[in-house]
């Protein structure tokens, strides 16, 4: 680094209050992916020297022509000796409208797993094709998973389009293809965008290659998609985790989940169903008198009801279900099977119960969307459960509400995580009647 | 329409207002549901506290977590003794001033008693693992805060933020937990514990952006300043007792910063006239070289360093 910055210009560029978005990239192996997401980085002046001069060091050991930017994403020794992905990687990349968080998910191994969890937490999925296969059988799965994770914004980045001769109709074809496949699921929000990863056409710069298109690049649409959901539209959620408590002090620390609370809102707290009412929300910086999801935020109640970790505060009318029994939607996520009868621990938002799994109503087929009988679910696999508690919990439909309508499946004896779970029949809600 | 305004209609009440929660409240607010999370949850945490920007960062997310109360944990620095006088001043008096706890647990002390030797190259980076592996045994703590950011370096990109340690304080990337929404999974045998990582979605850029909105209190040496320096293998070290500069290096004085606050052999200094925090953050934002690359010489040692400190224990 050289001191020659000329400090007035860089502050000028940098907007201090732009806006987060959390994507996720999925796509079939050898579709080019490393390359597009090292593309997307490297185009948006996101990689800096040394890391490409490591890159352009490693490509020529490879042997390649100019640099490989699929090793800009290279992953851990212990999977380069193994030839494998390990898991889900996170990359940041800020451009002067946005701020950026890429869960990078691998195709292969262990795909349903990783890309569950890449997609919990994204607005956004770009799933990648070959212009020369189209949608695979891989597509369909991604999307179906995009779908029953909730993910509103779906992109398709039809990748390779330089070994179809940039040709139109092959576009078209794979464009309508999924279009018919994302309509199915109940995803209205696609974009299917004709790219070249290795030579840059639209990800980041418009192509001249494709004239034919008056869609917007990748990068384009990344920075201009709508970011999370208007809390003033949801209703509101307040997970207790924790009661802080000082000298004549006592108040409940979380982090709204949805919605909006103020000062002298009426409040239910759940599952007790006890009524009372906001008389201060709290910062460290003082008190508010609005606060807005996703808001970190101290709540004081007019009551001294005994409310703890593990209470749900929402609105009179607005309340969740209190359950002992539910049905939910599963994704297996350890080695180990899921049947009938198991005896595992709960942890919806931050309360833990006792569950036992009544019974596996079916497995689904992510590929064709068929549900058969099934008596367990495998590692990878995705099916119907349910559930019954050991005490109360107010929960949501995973399709009304992403972090009260989710929960993970423990096992009590050696802590492992062994499925994702979603409350009710999320791709049977979002689907077209 | 008109049906609707013939028929009588119930006041619809009126929405609150919208409003776009900005990058830093975002990750700040994710940043103290995690803080309270683990302290919720578990019987023994410790904050990591090195002094470095990073670890000012969480220490600020912990009292912002648990305000009006103080903050519910310790802090523990993993002391190298090759430390910047600087930073072990601004360290104690914040200490102080906040009324915390402190343990200290000392490279030099095992060097010392011989149970730890001294490394060739003279870093004592890779010396750390063993007392902080220690102290936490000793201290029984099951939950251990740390600054690790996944935008530093490729092991730490595919880290979880609540990450589970066996009883040797090993990392096994092929055993990591899925993890999902905004759900943790700390649970652990006795013995092990986990690591948690309240910043991993933060980038070196919004760390700074937040020190500046939050007025956090660093060490001086993050800022310009006239110092006497030598060069090794092209970064610039400060001179002092735990070994340079040696024949043939010869000391400079330079107008310098740091960008990473960690053991004096080596950490790096950067050519810098950036004297504020604005000036950083406008510095930072047009520069061409990472953090680590630009100032840390123990991730120079080897391509996958970093993920073996990781795996055998390290922050």
């Amino acid at each position: 680094m050289t001191s020659a910055v000329d400090f007035e210009s860089a502050a000028a560029r940098l907007d201090r209050d732009v806006e987060l978005l959390r994507f996720a990239t999925a796509g079939s192996v050898d579709d080019g992916k490393s390359t597009l997401v090292g593309r997307l980085l490297h185009d948006s002046k996101s990689v800096l020297a040394d890391t490409l001069e490591a890159v352009e060091r490693a490509s020529r050991d490879r042997g390649a022509e100019g640099v490989e930017l699929a090793l800009l994403t290279d992953g851990l020794r212990a999977e380069r000796e193994q030839g494998i992905t390990i898991d889900v990687a996170y990359r940041y990349f800020t451009t002067p409208r946005r701020k950026f968080i890429l869960a990078d998910t691998p195709g292969h191994v262990q795909y349903t797993r990783n890309m569950v969890t890449g997609a919990s937490t994204a607005e956004l999925v770009v799933l990648l094709v070959d212009a020369r296969k189209g949608v695979v059988e891989q597509t369909r799965r991604h999307l179906a998973v995009a779908a029953l994770l909730g993910v509103r914004h779906l992109v398709l980045a039809v990748n390779k389009m330089d070994l179809v001769d940039f040709s139109e109709s092959a576009y078209r074809a794979i464009a309508d293809d999924f279009a018919a496949a994302a309509e199915a699921l109940g995803i209205s929000d696609h974009v299917v965008i004709p790219v070249s990863a290795s030579l840059g056409d639209n990800v980041v710069d418009a192509s001249s290659n494709t004239p034919w298109y008056d869609g917007p690049t990748l990068l384009d649409h990344l920075e201009t998609v709508p970011v999370g959901v208007d809390a003033v539209t949801q209703a509101a959620r307040f997970p207790v985790q924790y009661v802080v408590r000082a000298a004549d002090y006592r108040g409940y620390a979380g982090q709204l989940a949805s919605g909006v609370i103020e000062r002298d809102d009426e409040v239910v707290i759940m599952p007790a169903g006890l009524r009372t009412r906001i008389v201060a929300i709290d910062t460290f910086d003082g008190e508010v008198d609005i606060a807005h999801a996703p808001q970190s935020v101290t709540l004081r109640l007019a009551d001294e009801f005994d409310v703890g970790r593990g209470d749900l505060i929402v609105h009179p009318r607005q309340e969740p279900r209190v359950a002992r029994e539910f049905d939910a939607t599963v994704c297996q996520l350890s080695e180990r099977c899921l049947r009938a009868g198991d005896r595992v621990l709960i942890k919806h938002t931050t309360r833990v119960v006792k569950g036992v799994v009544d019974s596996i109503t079916h497995r689904l087929d992510i590929e064709t969307l068929d549900r058969a009988a099934a008596d367990a679910l495998a590692l990878n696999e995705i099916g119907g459960v349910s559930l019954r508690v050991a005490a109360p919990l107010a929960v949501d439909d995973y399709a009304t509400d992403r972090l009260t309508g989710s929960f993970l499946v423990i096992d009590e004896h050696d802590g492992q995580t062994l499925a994702a779970g979603l409350v009710g029949d999320p791709l049977a809600a979002g689907r077209p009647q | 329409m008109s049906a609707i305004v013939e028929e009588p209609v119930e006041a619809t009440p009126k929405l609150p207002p919208s409003r776009k929660v900005p990058h830093l409240e975002a990750l700040e607010s994710e940043g103290i549901h995690i803080m309270r999370e683990v302290a919720a949850e578990f019987e023994r945490p410790v904050l990591l506290f090195s002094g470095g920007k990073d670890s000012a960062v969480m220490l600020h997310l912990a009292r912002k977590a648990f305000a009006p109360a103080p903050v519910p944990f310790p802090l523990m620095h993993v002391d190298t003794g090759h430390n910047f006088p600087e930073v072990i001043a601004y360290r104690d008096a914040l200490v102080e001033r906040l009324g915390l706890r402190l343990v200290v647990a000392s490279v030099q002390s095992y060097i010392d008693s011989g149970k730890l030797r001294e490394r060739a190259d003279g870093t004592r980076n890779p010396l750390q693992t063993v007392p902080l592996l220690d102290a936490i045994t000793v201290n029984k703590f099951d939950a251990v805060f740390g600054g690790g950011r996944r935008d530093e370096e490729k092991a730490r990109a595919k880290e979880r933020i609540v990450s589970l340690r066996d009883e040797f304080g090993q990392w096994d990337p092929r055993r990591q937990r899925p993890e999902l929404w905004n759900l943790y999974n700390g649970r652990h045998k006795p013995g092990e514990h986990v690591r948690v990582f309240p910043l991993s979605n933060w980038t070196e850029l919004d760390v700074w952006e937040y020190v500046e909105r939050e007025g956090v209190e660093l060490p001086a040496i993050y800022f310009s300043h006239p110092r006497e320096v030598f060069k090794r293998n092209g970064m610039w070290l400060t001179p002092g007792e735990w070994g340079g500069p040696k024949g043939g290096e010869v000391v400079e004085r330079k107008v310098v910063r740091y960008r990473t606050v960690g053991d004096m052999s080596c950490t790096g200094a950067v050519e810098s006239i950036a004297s504020s925090i604005g000036d950083v953050i406008a510095e930072i934002a047009v520069t061409t070289i990472t953090e680590r690359g630009a100032t840390r010489a123990d991730d120079k040692l080897s391509e996958a360093a970093m993920e073996d400190r990781k795996r055998e224990g390290y922050f």
